[in-house]
């Protein structure tokens, strides 16, 4: 259901593989690499984590989604590696009866599985600096 | 005493600058262990903005440890 890996995500098999003749909506979340943050230049994003806990914790996630909105299907995959501005970080998948139950279920994993699993992201600027997301203290740290 | 073998991830590995490590502990809970190696690392990141996990099982900062435990300590996560 949850998979962290360090190839390119592939959407077109990940939408294939969630095929459901029950199924009336079909919802995704794309995670893109984008090339500002906090108004400075990102030349290409890191990503790590720590696949035992994640993989178990996104498990619990997605549990908890179709506890609360009932769905057909759900895959999620994060990337992890050195990622490229425009490349696929993260990719969601739903499907449900109908698009309500999509929509909210997608939503719901994203969101929770970008506070809740052991990922860490670290953008390395046009500059030449870097920092870790999220990481105010490690700011204060890279600058002394 | 305790043996405890503490795991550094990210930001934490770079500034313990190495990212495992075995240590005799004198801890009766998570949130002692990462206060140690806080300490013992120069890093001051609040425990409320991070993550602990022992043995791969992710645990409160009050949970208890064991003599052999292997304490995951997770900076601030950032995934998506």
């Amino acid at each position: 259901m949850i998979e962290i890996t360090d190839y390119p995500i592939d959407p077109e098999s990940l939408r294939e593989s969630l095929a459901d003749d029950g199924a009336g909506g079909f919802c995704t979340f794309e995670g893109w690499v984008r090339n500002r943050n906090e108004g400075r230049a990102v030349r290409r994003l890191e990503y790590e984590a720590y696949a035992p806990v994640a993989i178990a914790e996104g498990a619990r996630v997605i549990g908890e989604a179709m506890q609360r909105f009932p769905f057909l299907g759900a895959r999620c995959v994060h990337r992890i590696g050195t990622l490229e501005i425009g490349e696929l970080a993260v990719w969601v998948g739903v499907t449900a009866p109908h698009r309500d139950e999509a929509f909210k279920a997608c939503r719901y994993i994203i969101d929770e599985i970008k506070v809740r699993l052991p990922i860490w992201k670290k953008e390395h600027y046009v500059d030449g600096d870097s920092g870790w997301v999220n990481c105010e203290r490690c700011a204060a740290h890279a600058g002394e | 005493m305790k043996n405890i073998t503490v795991r550094y991830f990210a930001m934490f590995r770079e500034h313990a600058g190495l990212s495992e490590e075995t240590l005799r502990l004198d801890v009766a809970t998570a949130r002692d262990v990462f206060e140690q190696t806080r300490s013992r690392h120069g890093s001051d990141e609040p425990e409320g903005h991070c993550k602990v996990a022992i043995n791969d099982a992710l645990a409160d900062w009050s949970s208890p440890v064991q003599d052999g435990d292997t304490i995951l300590l997770f900076p601030p996560v950032a995934g998506g």
